[in-house]
């Protein structure tokens, strides 16, 4: 049933394309022999086709251009017949003899449009004539078309000023008038067919496979795009069709206005007074949703910024007289996308903005209209409000508390609605939130929106970590020093989605690689935040560990290096600048409460918080951190209080046999750099450090940490050394020495143990590494390192070598070649070095 | 003539928030023949990121690094000369020169890149180079007060080496130029 009606549809506008085609062949016979009669004859026949009421809007558009075609040819011949002196007035006259009343008004047009072009009558009366004419066609599709056709026609021959179909003095508003006048009938048309087509559809029950009209271009040629054959659609995406062909179709009624934007004699008063009042009278009066969405977008792209700035009350009076279901949104956001764009064109035209008091109007008029529509969705009250931030951000930047204002109704409507599951309406709301901070680049004067954490707090938790990603990103792009702590505090407050689990509850969906990416830009957002000033930066180092720790196990490893390092940074800098202008001993930091002892209390309750993690590898890399600046400070019982603390996470957290060398390479390491420390706690950590790399799992790290012990017991300057600071001179070359003979002893036991297991001694390695060592403490002149150890070394490694039990190390062979190069280069140095070295056989 | 860049001890985002920008708009892609870093990046958005301006990357591993993977030393050879690299934190006394020496002995290399104390050094030594980069971002470290960020480009070309250090001083790239000529050939 609905496919027959299709097709008969199809064999109806056949039938009228091939009666079209037949009468104008005969026609165009009649044009080249210049026979006037029988032209008008078939002519009249040709557009009698467009008398049918069988076709939908569409297929009746199909017939309607090629009738559009044959008229032009029609046109030409006219002008021709009026240039050879036939007269205009007696042409005018003669077409209405034709027998209907449709195909009389369509040569009428013609006529009458070559009847202005040559001026014998004045436009204006001929365009009256025509536009009254045309009332004789009330069906619907008929009349629309046909007034399209007479709007098309007439475009160029408007009585505009400067025109040459110019007038006496009201000549413009005869121009006006006429399109005015046409205008609103074709609206009315319109109305009343949108109506009609649907029943007429219904009728019909024909099918989606129909073609949709694309009526946009500016010539108002209508081109006709075929979407296929589709098949039976289903009734809801059928409906759905009908309204977007017919929303195309009132684009020709919307084509009116264009024209009236174009009648140059259209000022600024002529638009306040007469132009925009009746337009909206007949958008306002049709009560029909898609011809006042379609129309209200129309007057909005059509007539220019400044007439809207200056007509906006009238213009937004309109928008709550509107049907509820259209969608003002998107009309209202693209005035004001408008006005934003126009204010952003140039600083010049700021001043009608507020001589208009543009903000209150929009501001009141979305308050309106969001009161007036109930059943708007969220998403679309958010785009208002989006939308005017948008226009306050371009409008009035300085105008934060305009901002704020709107935040705050946003929240307020949000409010209602509790927390936000609809996608569309959180990306609107993200966009919101993200325009301030894109305008100001500044997260600094977005904070002194008080409704801008409000705001956020209607984000889903997912969306709120999005919003604070994007807000510390603009923080890292424009490089916002963030110096103060109720700033701090503020920023964190926004972000705290990034900080800590929301709702108390754990999520561990989180991919991974997210959580780590976010958690890094808390890391990089810590840098960012800074005071030169001790007091201040002692409040904001203590604000961003107030929520650092309540971040729990995953994010702390993430967040707490950063803090301990920006803490340390700026203690030891402190520190150091208040040795230089006070001495050491009177405290440079104010007040009591920021001593870097204070700092350092804080710094290892901060630390001991990753061993509920666990992390205790990191912990103790920040502990020794700690010491050494704390010995940078001369704090001797703090530095040990963090020694302890990283030996105790040594002795009972790190069991790993890798993570224990590289553990003491740093224990060592740091130590050998403390220069804080009296004999005893010295003699306490040395011998510890020395203990624990003589217990290390595998052979080789036990030597090579035993070796590295020896420098503990070493100060390049020991002349400078303070009086019992680390021991005697004496002591110190033979600790040295023992440590090398223990990790010679080591590295025996090494050997013997790979023999055993192996067959096979193993590498030489640590004993050329050993020797390395002899010569670095015979170069820095310890006597107890003579000629004659170094000279056994060197023959205990090349009879290792050469012994058939070894295993052939090349890489071995080459450091121990090197090395013997190196004393072959200190010899040839001479001077003390090359004395020193020369009695060293190689 | 090939071009070589080192550098290390970022530290992001422990102590830095990212590379200085100027040091980004330099390090462009296409230049670079190779990349040597020391260690310390410490995540893998800098692993990556030094990925986009040289594909061949060799990286030693700092003690913070989350990449347990990357070795403790490393060497390779780039036309007549040897390099090794690693990040230093392993050589005590830190940063000491005469114990540094004894790690390019043992690597037996022309020239030794290490990183840990951020202080951009270059030393001819015995015959070869010991450089160290600084921190390619002015971390904070304990070592070296008031750190600049620095980064070292070599130029290398036949039995010659130039080194180019940029160090950003106060807003503004400072260039510096040490050229090292190798006067034997590898004997490994």
């Amino acid at each position: 049933m609905i496919a027959d009606g299709g097709e008969d549809e199809e064999k109806w506008l056949a039938a009228g394309i091939a009666g079209l085609q037949q009468n104008a062949f005969y026609m165009h016979r009649a044009l080249d022999s210049n026979n006037l009669r029988d032209a008008l004859k078939f002519s009249a026949q040709m557009l009698s086709e467009l008398r049918t009421s069988k076709l939908s809007p569409q297929k009746y558009y199909q017939l309607y251009m090629r009738a559009f075609d044959e008229l032009r040819k029609l046109e030409m011949f006219f002008k021709e017949e009026a240039r050879r002196g036939c007269s205009i007035i007696d042409l005018y006259e003669l077409v209405q003899h034709a027998g209907n009343i449709l195909p009389r008004l369509y040569l009428l047009c013609t006529v009458g449009s070559v009847y202005i072009k040559s001026k014998e009558a004045p436009a204006k009366d001929v365009l009256k004539d025509l536009v009254e004419m045309c009332r004789g066609i009330q069906n619907p599709v008929r009349g629309l078309f046909l007034r399209s056709y007479l709007s098309q026609v007439s475009r160029d021959k408007l009585p505009d000023i400067g025109s040459e179909y110019e007038g006496d003095a009201d000549t413009v508003n005869d121009a006006v008038e006429f399109v005015l006048q046409n205008f609103t009938e074709m609206n009315k048309l319109w109305v009343r067919m949108q109506h009609q087509v649907g029943l007429n559809i219904y009728g019909l029950c024909y099918t989606a496979c129909e073609s949709f009209i694309l009526l946009a271009d500016p010539e108002l040629r209508l081109a006709i795009g075929l979407s296929g054959l589709q098949g039976p659609a289903r009734e809801k995406d059928r409906r759905e069709k009908e309204r977007s062909e017919l929303r195309d179709l009132v684009i020709s009624v919307g084509k009116n206005l264009h024209v009236l934007s174009q009648i140059e004699g259209v000022d600024l008063d002529m638009y306040k007074e007469t132009v925009l009042p009746r337009v909206l009278e007949q958008v306002v009066n049709c009560k029909d949703d898609i011809a006042q969405y379609y129309l209200m977008d129309c007057i909005i792209q059509v007539f220019p910024d400044e007439y809207h700035l200056q007509t906006l009350e009238i213009l937004l009076d309109a928008f709550p007289q509107l049907q509820p279901s259209v969608d003002i949104k998107t009309v209202l956001s693209r005035l004001m996308e408008r006005l934003s764009n126009y204010a952003a064109s140039s600083a010049e035209v700021l001043p009608e903005f507020l001589q208009v008091g543009a903000f209150a109007k929009l501001n009141n008029a979305i308050g309106k209209v969001i009161e007036a529509q109930v059943d708007m969705p969220v998403f679309g009250a958010v785009t208002l409000y989006s939308s005017l931030l948008t226009f306050i951000l371009h409008v009035h930047p300085e105008r934060l508390d305009y901002a704020d204002q709107v935040l705050g109704a946003c929240v307020k409507k949000l409010s209602t609605e509790g927390k936000l599951e609809d996608n569309k309406a959180t990306k609107q709301i993200v966009a919101l939130l993200s325009a301030p901070l894109e305008k100001y680049n500044d997260i600094v004067t977005v904070l002194k929106l008080s409704n801008y954490p409000r705001m956020m707090e209607y984000l889903d938790n997912e969306t709120n970590k999005v919003m604070a990603t994007v807000i510390i990103q603009s923080i890292m792009k424009n490089n916002t020093h963030i110096s103060t702590a109720d700033k701090v505090e503020s920023l964190f407050e926004l972000i705290k989605g990034l900080i800590k689990d929301l709702d108390g509850t754990l999520n561990d969906e989180v991919d991974e690689d997210d959580f780590n990416e976010e958690q890094n830009s808390v890391a990089r957002l810590i840098q960012m935040l800074h005071n030169d000033d001790p007091e201040e930066m002692f409040k904001v180092i203590c604000t961003m560990r107030k929520h650092i720790l309540t971040g729990g196990p995953r994010r702390l490893p993430f967040t707490i290096p950063p803090l301990v390092f920006s803490s340390l940074k700026d203690v030891v800098a402190w520190a150091s600048l208040a040795r230089q202008l006070q001495g050491p001993d009177e405290n440079p930091f104010g007040e009591e409460s920021t001593t870097p002892k204070k700092i350092f209390q804080h710094l290892n309750q901060t630390i001991e918080t990753l061993y509920g993690v666990p992390a205790p590898e990191l912990a103790l890399r920040l502990y020794l951190q700690c010491a050494e600046a704390a010995n940078d400070c001369e704090l001797e019982p703090v530095a040990y209080e963090f020694f302890t603390q990283a030996y105790i996470l040594y002795e009972e957290e790190i069991s790993d046999s890798r993570a224990q060398v590289t553990a003491m390479h740093l224990i060592i390491g740091t130590l050998q750099r403390m220069h804080v420390f009296g004999v005893e706690n010295r003699d306490t950590l040395t011998h510890k450090a020395t203990g624990y790399s003589a217990k290390l799992l595998k052979k080789p790290d036990q030597c090579r940490a035993v070796y590295a012990c020896s420098h503990l017991f070493w100060v390049d300057d020991q002349d400078n050394m303070k009086d019992g600071e680390r021991g005697t001179g004496l002591q110190n070359e033979i600790l040295v020495l023992l440590c090398l003979k223990r990790a010679l002893r080591i590295a025996n036991a090494a050997q013997q143990m790979s023999n055993a297991a192996r067959g096979s001694t193993g590498s030489v390695t640590l004993f050329v590494e050993i020797l390395n060592k002899y010569l670095y403490f015979f170069e820095k002149a310890n006597p107890q390192i003579t000629v004659a150890t170094i000279q056994s070394l060197i023959e205990l490694i090349t009879t290792e070598m050469q012994s058939d039990s070894s295993t052939s190390d090349s890489a071995a062979d080459a450091f121990f070649s090197s090395t013997l190069r190196y004393i072959q280069f200190q010899k040839q140095k001479g001077g003390a070095v090359g004395e020193k070295y020369e009695p060293i056989k190689a | 003539m090939v071009l070589v860049l080192a550098l290390g001890d970022l530290h992001i985002p422990h102590r830095a928030p990212d590379l200085p920008a100027k040091f980004k708009s330099m390090l462009v892609p296409g230049k670079i023949q190779h990349i040597i870093c020391t260690g310390n990046l410490c995540i893998k958005e800098v692993h990556d990121y030094l990925k986009t301006i040289c594909s061949d990357l060799h990286i030693t591993r700092g003690e913070y690094d989350e990449e347990t993977r990357y070795p403790e030393t490393k060497t390779l050879t780039i036309g007549q000369f040897k390099l090794g690299l690693c990040h230093g934190h392993q050589v005590i006394p830190w940063g000491d020169l005469d114990s540094l020496a004894m790690l390019q002995r043992q690597l037996d290399v022309d020239i030794l890149v290490t990183g840990h104390t951020h202080q951009f050094t270059a030393y001819k030594h015995e015959g070869g180079v010991v450089i160290n980069p600084g921190s390619a971002t002015g971390a904070h470290s304990s070592i070296t007060l008031d750190v600049n960020p620095s980064f070292v480009l070599m130029d290398i070309d036949g039995l010659r080496v130039v080194v180019y250090v940029y160090e950003l001083i106060d807003g503004e790239v400072k260039v510096d130029k040490i050229d090292f000529k190798k006067t034997t050939t590898t004997t490994s």
